[in-house]
């Protein structure tokens, strides 16, 4: 007992002293620690070892989504180094013998959300960040964080938790070619003349779910549509204006949110 | 005098098996009948009455993950595998179970793609059921105790066995899986009394056998080559037709230079001895996983006004074939789905490829144009239906692979296409509720193909693909799903939806049709539902 709150306790301590002085322990900076090289050597290695099972983007095995943190039993580094050498025999988990520095580019590959472009991207100050987010960058206008702004866009209080940095400044810099294609505009005109505009939820062959520009969850037949556009462009304005240090302000900020309601 | 005892059950003959197409109240092989047509006379169910189908029973499995099982249904008795080998007979008219036998599978036991199983095979009242750790078990079908229980194939080398088997006539056909693991697959006869292997045909062959020139050195060792889908057979000829899974590993094909035969092959067996008749491979030297695993369905149509013996085939690789089933003679081939792995067939059906640059995509991707889901014929119609995939591409990588007993032997791997970095993609199976990767990765679609003339007559778009085989009818319809969970019927002739349900749960399986005291019944499995529709009275 005494040896894993040890172990624990220097991770949290390795983390600290990598990411930036202004950042907490639990905000992790794992992706931080590997270099692009490891990412890349953990992607080969989970789509030779992991991926059968455990899908190409890791979220095959009911409860398990890798590429986004969401694990059964481990939370730390070494938590996830335990499952893979000694495997979890219940689960149908097998023990893999693989060398220590393997094992390691795997966790990189994992903790950078499985993106091959996450290279270090600079995380500024989480505390100005959210100034920006809620002044200056209006992006409170249209996204919503813990309960407050807008839900027409996507809601941001767990993107630290699913998205990469290199993701997150992507979005930030060319919204529309890093937009999600669920996530389009939509606008839809009913035959008896009725119009509706806002976000994509979920799409059928009969159906579409939307929230609409006032914040309203409509289910609509397409069999009573006579207009149904989805739009290429992302509603979102790219971060232009900003300075690059507002932007790594920014993106430290976003990385903050965990989710953690 | 069967109509008088609903669950009297005569036991099964292979004289009834062969004639299982007058019989259509039962359906007595995986695919219905030998010529895997799934083609039901069965008519009492029409366009005018689909729309007052009803639920009339629903069974609920036990087990998460995907239920790809096809049941089987005689004299009013169902039988139907769930994960990971349990077998149930259930009573037809009622869905309330008889009894449940259960077989846990070694921990040893590998598989790529989820602890499927297809189903069972029947004769006599013997039922026969393949299991993820490669064992045969025959299991009484009154009492549902096991009579034996053979291993086929070492499941520390990580054989597995997810097909349902084929009985012909006094033997118990079974292919092996496991070609993501570096096996040697084989498709073996056992004697139906006793499980004593009568004769085995190996999907790579060894030195001495006739294909072996088309592998270097050792690499057919572990050339895969995995059996994982039901065949046919044609009585007249004493052929029995199988599709032959991709080679190990399977994404780098500079592993193993050659051909690499049988993988990515159909092969015609002589049913009484498995020799060899003959073989066409769709895919050579394949570096996509296009395993040629799919349903050899069998017609008598006429060819350029000649009466032919066809075997008809959508392969996983997105082109459609017609061959001759007598010789294996390539007749015609042509793409069904966007092709870029090669520009076109030649004259005897032989792929010119056209291996795209690293890092660019390859259409289409890696579960195929179409995969593993049954298709269907209607000698009605002239028709053959299937289930594709359309604009759903892969980015193809090879890496070396080095072989260890029971591991992963795929040599890369490689993402989905998609239309935006880390945007979500389509995997084996649908995860939940949301579709959030969208028809922008690729959409599903009911193809109609005429064989005569290589052109689609309709087709019948999705907005999420489908895993979902088909049913046809006498009455001109057509029953199939797909991973939204919609339950269609569909008109024959032009596609037009008739019908639909919507279940909820992804359909993996083709439906099935049977009859019961004069009533047609047609099941489906979505998600972890089996339900049976019939007509409102």
């Amino acid at each position: 007992m005494r040896k894993f709150w040890i172990v624990t306790w220097c991770c949290v301590a390795g983390l600290l002293a990598v990411g930036s002085p202004h950042m907490t322990a639990a905000q992790g900076l794992e992706d931080h620690q590997y270099s692009s090289a490891d990412i890349e050597a953990g992607s080969r290695l989970f789509a030779n070892q992991c991926s059968l099972c455990h899908g190409p983007n890791g979220d095959l095995i009911a409860g398990i989504d890798l590429r986004h943190g969401v694990f059964r039993r481990s939370s730390s580094d070494d938590d996830i180094r335990r499952v893979i050498t000694t495997g979890v025999a219940g689960a149908g988990m097998p023990a893999f013998g693989l060398q220590p520095a393997e094992v390691s580019t795997l966790i990189a590959f994992i903790r950078a959300s499985f993106d091959l472009s996450s290279t270090v991207v600079k995380l500024g100050n989480p505390e100005r960040g959210r100034a920006l987010f809620e002044g200056k960058a209006g992006c409170a206008s249209c996204h919503r964080v813990n309960g407050v702004g807008q839900r027409t866009a996507p809601d941001l209080s767990d993107i630290g938790a699913i998205r990469s940095p290199a993701a997150i400044q992507r979005s930030l810099v060319d919204p529309s070619s890093a937009m999600i294609p669920i996530n389009r505009p939509v606008r839809l005109v009913t035959r008896d003349g009725k119009t509706y505009k806002g976000r994509r939820l979920n799409e059928d062959t009969f159906t579409v779910q939307i929230i609409d520009d006032q914040e309203r969850l409509i289910s609509l037949s397409k069999a009573d549509l006579k207009e149904f556009e989805l739009g290429k462009t992302s509603p979102m304005p790219a971060a232009a204006s900003l300075s690059d240090e507002e932007q790594s302000d920014l993106i430290g900020y976003l990385l903050t949110l965990k989710g953690k309601l | 005098m069967l109509a008088a005892c609903p669950n009297a059950h005569a036991q099964v003959t292979s004289d009834q098996i062969l004639r299982a197409s007058s019989a259509p109240r039962n359906w007595l092989t995986y695919n219905g009948n030998y010529n895997s047509q799934r083609y039901s006379t069965l008519n009492q169910i029409t366009a005018a009455n689909v729309s007052r189908l009803e639920s009339k029973w629903v069974l609920q499995d036990q087990v998460l993950g995907a239920w790809q099982s096809n049941p089987l249904v005689v004299d009013g008795v169902m039988y139907v595998t769930e994960r990971p080998n349990d077998l149930m007979a259930v009573d037809a008219k009622t869905g309330r179970v008889f009894w449940i036998y259960r077989w846990t599978p070694s921990p040893d036991a590998r598989v790529c793609c989820g602890a499927n199983n297809r189903g069972v095979a029947i004769l006599g009242d013997t039922l026969y059921m393949g299991t993820l750790d490669a064992h045969l078990i025959a299991i009484d079908a009154r009492s549902g105790h096991a009579l034996w229980n053979i291993a086929l194939a070492d499941v520390k080398q990580a054989y597995s066995i997810t097909m349902a088997p084929l009985v012909v006539k006094d033997k118990v056909i079974v292919g092996l899986g496991g070609g993501e693991f570096g096996i040697r697959g084989f498709i073996a006869g056992y004697d139906a009394k006793t499980g004593k292997e009568q004769w085995r045909f190996n999907a790579i062959p060894e030195p001495g056998e006739p294909g072996h020139e088309t592998w270097a050195g050792d690499d057919w060792k572990h050339g895969g080559g995995s059996v994982w889908v039901t065949g046919s057979y044609d009585p007249a000829l004493n052929l029995t037709y199988w599709g032959i899974g991709n080679p190990g590993p399977d994404w780098n094909p500079d592993q193993r230079p050659g051909d690499n035969l049988y993988s990515d092959s159909v092969v015609a067996l002589d049913a009484d001895t498995g020799k060899l008749a003959w073989h066409f491979q769709f895919t050579p030297h394949d570096g996509y996983d296009y395993d040629s695993v799919q349903v050899p369905v069998l017609a008598d149509i006429p060819w350029k006004g000649v009466p032919t013996k066809v075997m008809m085939w959508a392969n996983r690789n997105g082109f459609f074939y017609v061959l001759d089933r007598v010789t294996g003679k390539f007749l015609f081939g042509t793409p069904f789905v966007k092709v870029n792995w090669a520009s076109g067939l030649d004259e005897n059906g032989r792929p010119i490829q056209t291996p795209q640059a690293t890092g660019m995509p390859t259409w289409p991707g890696n579960q195929g144009g179409t995969n593993w889901y049954p298709p269907a014929f209607s000698p009605r119609t002239g028709l053959f239906y299937f289930s594709a995939w359309e604009n759903y591409a892969s980015i193809y990588r090879r890496e070396k692979a080095v072989y260890q007993a029971g591991q992963n032997y795929t040599g890369g791997g490689g993402p989905v296409l998609a239309p935006t970095p880390n945007a979500p993609t389509i995997g084996i199976g649908r995860r939940g509720p949301i579709d959030n990767w969208t028809d922008e990765v690729g959409n599903g679609a009911v193809m109609a193909m005429d064989p005569q003339t290589g052109k689609l007559r309709w087709k019948f778009t999705q907005f999420d693909v489908s895993d979902s085989g088909i049913l046809t009818t006498a009455s001109d319809l057509v029953f199939t799903g797909g991973r939204e969970g919609y339950f269609y019927a569909l008109d024959a002739k032009t596609g037009k939806m008739l019908w639909k349900a919507s279940l909820g749960g992804q359909i993996v399986m083709a439906p099935i049709t049977f009859q019961v005291d004069g009533e047609q019944y047609v099941s489906v499995i979505s998600g972890h539902t089996l339900v049976t529709f019939g007509l409102r009275k």
